[in-house]
């Protein structure tokens, strides 16, 4: 909402108050300001003049020179090319070391030898338009007619009335009263406590009946609470008057005729739309009132035609829908240069209908806007009593003295019950009741037998909140207390929140970055890892109004999220990448919402090859080791039932974690294809943890265990076995065989290459073994040693030298 | 006897004088004081001496031992403090070289702050919720006093998934889902992400994160929400921090305010950054509104509280002076090193 300070200063005078004071506290009374304007501000030194002389130029054939009275001793000379001044005229003079709009400045120079001392302005280079001006031309000087101050060296923004201040109003939806003058002043008198000039319109009307020219019916009551129709003859159509037409600028409305003028006055006035027919296009006379007809049509005022549904209100003649209700006219239903007789409508639609329609048709209006809010019928015969008041005002047109008044709203009081105890208690504060009562007063709220009747256009008042609401914006909200809840409460954190923040430190500890990523991905993005068309990850919970395609399913896995992060890494030639997220994957259920499962996602690379796949198995390893899980077994992927982003990873070179037959993680190097599809030229490392199974599987309990007595025994093996012999299989089989005494088993070397059968490998572990009882003598670690020898002979082991 | 005692501990004394490393020092230890000694094959004679002459000669040997042992102490101590100086020197470093720092990562910048904030709620009493972020429109708006077509709702731009489930916009929802199934006293914090259908600039994404507030138990009152949120942000700005509070309107709070916090940077004075007014808007926040608490099951005649949400890049932003959201999400290692 845009307020004209002038309109304002019209019914409160405040007209002293600094603009920033007043725009602060309003805005600490609940009317926040986001910003205010000045009117030509950029306007400097540019003065009423008349034309004395308008002569040829001696050396231009298109060149005039004027002689100008600024009202100082001497006249200007003055040069312009303009072909529309004559002597006589009274235009606006740009003195020498003047400013314009746009920053524009204007010094005394020469044209083609001639002096010339300042410049002649145009309204567009004074920033009007002919909306603002109508007997103006565009491309011309600015000739000043009868409404502007002739007062010879006048300050044009006086002169004009280009000096209001334009305040801009955020105004909340639940206060639809304050996207009003009068709303306004009403808060204003409120925050300054100075008296308010507000008066009920009056009009005087020509006799006649109303029905002789118009009837209306109003099929559906529920969308239409009240419609009232008035009507206008004999109207003369023409520009409105300049302070009307001064004041719809201020409030961001481009003055178009008097007619259609008065009705975006009345509402800007009043906050509540109405409209003008031409009673020429109303056909059969008759207004109805009723739901649009599936595929009807209507050609809008914006030139655009709009098909209609059968949920939509109209305004309809015996033919065809004139206006959507609140929300625009049709092509015919405006005001013409030659409209003859005008009817009034002042009507009260229902808001959520008006919101519904102005959003299918996607044309938000000044007049939806307020509907949408909730409009009190009782608003409409004020708003239609004023317009009748400005057509006498400005004489043009003759009102009829009856109007047409389909009055179905229930007139229900807007109030709520006021216990100035029980407002204290809500509110922690110690006012006095007198004092509430003033407060409430002065929003024109009435107060008696323990309740407070809001002005019936707080449609927003239904509750005793919303009364301790109006006494503590009044009063001050920066004047309540503060003070500390009472009141024990012990707040803990839960098991999961416990683990990821143990997932996460740890990961920190390791070197890894957090990232945060959207939630929301491109469906491509499962091309990009290879998953197969059949994948239940295909199924994902779409967006149905996204932001673009990459942005428009919930991700169903998490993996690309950390691929996409490590591709753009290494895009900004950043030479290694450790990150590290925990997503949320959206997993679509039987029941209403999907399911939201925690998943740790893991991703490195390094170009300098600093970085293998047990690397990320070390990380892997130690991230569940810190979360209190262990006894897991590694598996490859190839082997997975769970997670079908096996896919994306290299065949050779990825595996899955296992605990108690449930897998709860898969991680290895990125598949060569989808290193080629995010065009990352390194081998990527990624991993993805189920961290709600393994919530599930975690055991922290920490039991000491007595520190050793005796000392160890540890002894070296190395054999060469089959290739394909995984070393968990060749630990199992030394553990096993080593039997009790057995403390670790330590792999040190893995070789392949000379020396060793192709097909083979050596393979070497340090093995400790350790008696809590005693010391172990040679023999007993010897016969371990014999035992763990005869073992692995059976896989086809032999020992090395 | 006694001369060649008296040569010995001169010869001795004069070596040891000379001696200018432990490896001499050893030499001269062995060749006097060693069992195949000089002092020792005087000893050796005593067999010789009368009786008389004996003990004389035994005390006179064992004191030319005491002082030549005293002096190759001295000496040893002598030469391991010269040489202790030496490798001290050899050993200088230049101190100027670059440490070499074992490789630890860091939390994204967005949870740093999350972090800090939820500690300073835990201290409060206050616990933390979670709720799904697809939501049902029930529990992401109705419930929130904001049935369908209300107008508060254009405030908040939203992701459909049909027509009864949207991607959360608020954290609200947590508050109910919370109300719902607890009795009170409520004192919660509802941290998480929350979707709004803005086009990503340097002040909007579609995705971020809100940390929302709830209390409610009998007697509540407005100014418990003034003087919580005041003890919030001296405990994560420092006790000069200032807060103010404007009326404003939320469906689920009434009376609603915002709330600004003193600028940072001119302490209140008014600088660009926060447009000249001093102050900068922080959050929103209010009672509880009598329906939503009337909806989750709670009598708003015996119960009250109050709500509060946080914009939680706004306070990172703020934090680490960072003056484009879209950072916070791209990820870029460069941005996350440097938290």
């Amino acid at each position: 909402m845009n307020l004209s300070m002038k309109w304002l200063n019209d019914y409160i005078d405040v007209s002293d108050i600094d603009i920033k004071k007043f725009c602060y506290d309003m805005t600490m009374t609940g009317s926040k300001v986001e910003r205010y304007e000045t009117e030509g501000a950029e306007i400097s030194k540019v003065v009423v003049g008349k034309l004395l002389s308008v002569v040829p130029h001696e050396d231009s054939d298109h060149l005039v020179v004027c002689m100008v009275d600024v009202g100082g001793s001497e006249p200007l000379q003055i040069v312009t090319g303009a072909p529309n001044v004559k002597a006589g005229d009274y235009v606006p003079v740009a003195l020498d070391g003047s400013t314009l709009p746009g920053g524009v400045k204007i010094k005394k120079g020469k044209l083609r030898g001639k002096e010339s001392n300042g410049m002649l302005c145009s309204l567009g280079e004074l920033g009007l338009t002919t909306h603002d001006f109508p007997y103006a031309i565009e491309d011309g000087i600015f000739l000043l007619g009868d409404d502007c101050d002739l007062t010879l060296g006048k300050d044009i923004k006086e002169a004009i009335g280009l000096n209001d201040t334009s305040v801009e109003f955020e105004i909340t939806s639940n206060r639809p009263d304050c996207m009003s003058v009068r709303g306004l002043v009403r808060e204003a008198h409120a925050t300054f406590g100075r008296e308010s000039r507000l008066t009920e319109p009056e009009y005087t009307g020509v006799d006649g009946n109303i029905n002789d020219y118009l009837s209306v019916e109003v099929k559906n009551k529920e969308l239409c609470s009240r419609y009232i129709g008035g009507i206008v003859k004999n109207v003369k159509i023409g520009p409105s008057p300049r302070w009307m037409r001064e004041r719809l600028r201020a409030s961001g409305v481009r003055p178009i005729n008097n007619f259609v003028d008065i009705t975006n006055y009345v509402m800007l006035e009043y906050g509540h739309p109405m409209h003008a027919f031409d009673l020429r296009y109303v056909d059969g006379a008759k207004i109805i009132v009723r739901n649009a007809a599936d595929g009807e049509k209507i050609m809008t005022l914006d030139g655009v035609e709009r098909e209609l549904t059968s949920d939509m209100l109209v305004i309809a003649d015996e033919n065809k829908p004139v206006a959507v209700a609140g929300v625009m006219g049709g092509e015919y239903s405006g005001i013409m240069d030659d409209t003859e007789t005008v009817v009034f409508e002042a009507a009260c639609f229902d808001g959520p209908t008006v919101r519904r329609d102005a959003k299918k048709l996607g044309m938000r209006t000044d007049a939806s806007s307020r509907f949408e809010k909730g409009l009190d019928p009782r608003n409409c015969m004020p708003a239609i009593l004023r317009a009748f008041e400005l057509v006498e005002e400005l004489g043009c047109g003759e009102v009829l003295n009856t109007v047409i008044d389909c009055d179905y709203g229930d007139n229900k009081e807007h109030s709520a019950e006021f216990d100035h105890n029980w407002i204290n208690g809500f509110l922690g504060t110690n006012i006095p009741e007198a004092d509430m009562i003033k407060y409430l007063e002065s929003l024109d709220f009435t107060v008696r037998d323990g309740k407070a009747i809001a002005p019936y256009d707080r449609i927003d008042i239904e509750c005793k909140a919303d009364i301790a609401e109006e006494i503590a914006r009044i009063y001050g909200y920066n004047k309540i207390p503060s003070t500390i809840i009472t009141g024990v409460a012990n707040a803990k954190r839960t098991p999961m929140q416990k683990f990821k923040a143990k997932i996460k430190s740890a990961m920190v500890a390791q070197g890894f970055y957090e990232t945060a990523t959207y939630s929301f991905v491109s469906p491509k993005s499962l091309d990009k890892l290879n998953i197969p068309a059949d994948s239940k990850l295909r199924d994902p919970v779409v967006i149905s109004n996204p932001l673009g395609e990459d942005t428009s399913v919930m991700r169903t896995t998490a993996l690309p999220s950390i691929c996409e992060v490590l591709a753009r890494n290494y895009n900004y030639r950043n030479m290694s990448a450790s990150i590290f997220e925990i997503a949320t994957e959206y997993i679509k259920t039987e029941g209403v919402l999907p399911d939201e499962l925690s998943r740790l996602v893991i991703g490195m690379y390094d170009t300098d090859g600093n970085v293998d796949f047990f690397t990320l198995k070390g990380v892997v390893e130690t991230v569940l080791e810190s979360a209190g899980i262990s006894g897991y077994e590694v598996i490859r992927a190839a082997n997975s039932k769970c997670f079908d982003e096996t896919a994306a990873f290299h065949p050779g070179r990825s595996a899955v974690i296992v605990k108690n037959g449930k897998e709860l993680a898969v991680f290895g190097e990125l598949h060569p294809d989808v290193l080629e599809n995010y065009g990352v030229g390194t081998r990527c490392y990624c991993a993805k943890v189920n961290i709600d199974e393994s919530l599930k599987l975690s055991d922290s309990k920490k039991v000491y265990k007595p520190l050793p007595k005796f000392p160890a025994t540890t002894r070296d093996i190395s054999f060469v076995c089959d290739e394909d012999i995984p070393a968990a299989k060749l630990e199992k089989t030394i553990s096993a065989a080593a039997g009790k005494i057995l403390e670790s088993v330590t792999l040190f070397d893995v070789y392949q290459g000379e020396q060793i059968e192709s097909g083979k490998k050596s393979v070497s572990y340090s093995i400790t073994m350790r008696s809590q009882n005693e010391t172990l003598t040679d023999e007993q670690a010897d016969n371990a040693m014999k035992k763990v020898v005869k073992a692995l002979s059976e896989l086809g082991a032999e020992l090395r030298g | 006897m006694k001369e060649a005692l008296e040569k010995i501990q001169k010869g001795a004394l004069a070596a040891l004088e000379e001696a200018k490393d432990s490896k001499v020092l050893e030499e001269i230890r062995v060749k006097y004081l060693g069992k195949k000694g000089e002092i020792t094959a005087i000893l050796k004679q005593m067999g010789k001496l009368s009786a008389d002459e004996r003990p004389k000669m035994g005390q006179l040997a064992n004191k030319v031992r005491a002082e030549i042992e005293e002096s190759l102490s001295n000496a040893q101590a002598k030469i391991k403090e010269k040489m202790r100086e030496q490798s001290l020197k050899s050993e200088t470093l230049d101190v100027t070289l670059p440490g070499k720092k074992i490789s630890q990562g860091q939390l994204h910048p967005l949870n740093i702050v999350m972090s800090e904030i939820e500690e300073v709620f835990m201290g409060m009493g206050f616990d933390i919720v979670e709720g799904p972020e697809v939501e049902t429109d029930h529990y992401c708006f109705e419930a929130l006093n904001m049935p369908k077509d209300h107008p508060a709702r254009d405030t908040q731009d939203t992701f459909y998934i049909d027509e009864n489930t949207v991607l959360r916009t608020q954290t609200s929802s947590v508050q109910i889902r919370t109300m719902e199934k607890t009795k009170p006293p409520i004192r919660i914090i509802s941290p998480g992400r929350v979707y709004r259908s803005d086009t990503a600039d340097a002040t909007h994404t579609p995705i971020f994160h809100q940390i929302e507030g709830l209390v409610i138990d009998k007697g509540v009152t407005m100014s418990d929400l003034v003087g919580t949120l005041d003890m919030l942000m001296k405990r994560l700005y420092g006790d000069d921090c200032k807060i103010r509070l404007r009326p404003h309107h939320f469906p689920y709070t009434e009376p609603s305010a915002e709330v600004d916090i003193m600028c940072f940077n001119c302490g209140g004075k008014g600088c660009s950054m926060c447009k000249q007014e001093g102050f900068v808007e922080l959050l929103g926040a209010g009672m509880v509104h009598p329906k939503v608490l009337e909806g989750c099951g709670i009598d708003p005649e015996v119960y009250s509280g109050f709500a509060f949400g946080l914009g939680l890049e706004r306070l990172t932003m703020g934090r680490f002076s960072i003056n484009d959201l879209r950072l916070l999400y791209d990820n870029d290692l460069r941005f996350l090193r440097q938290f």
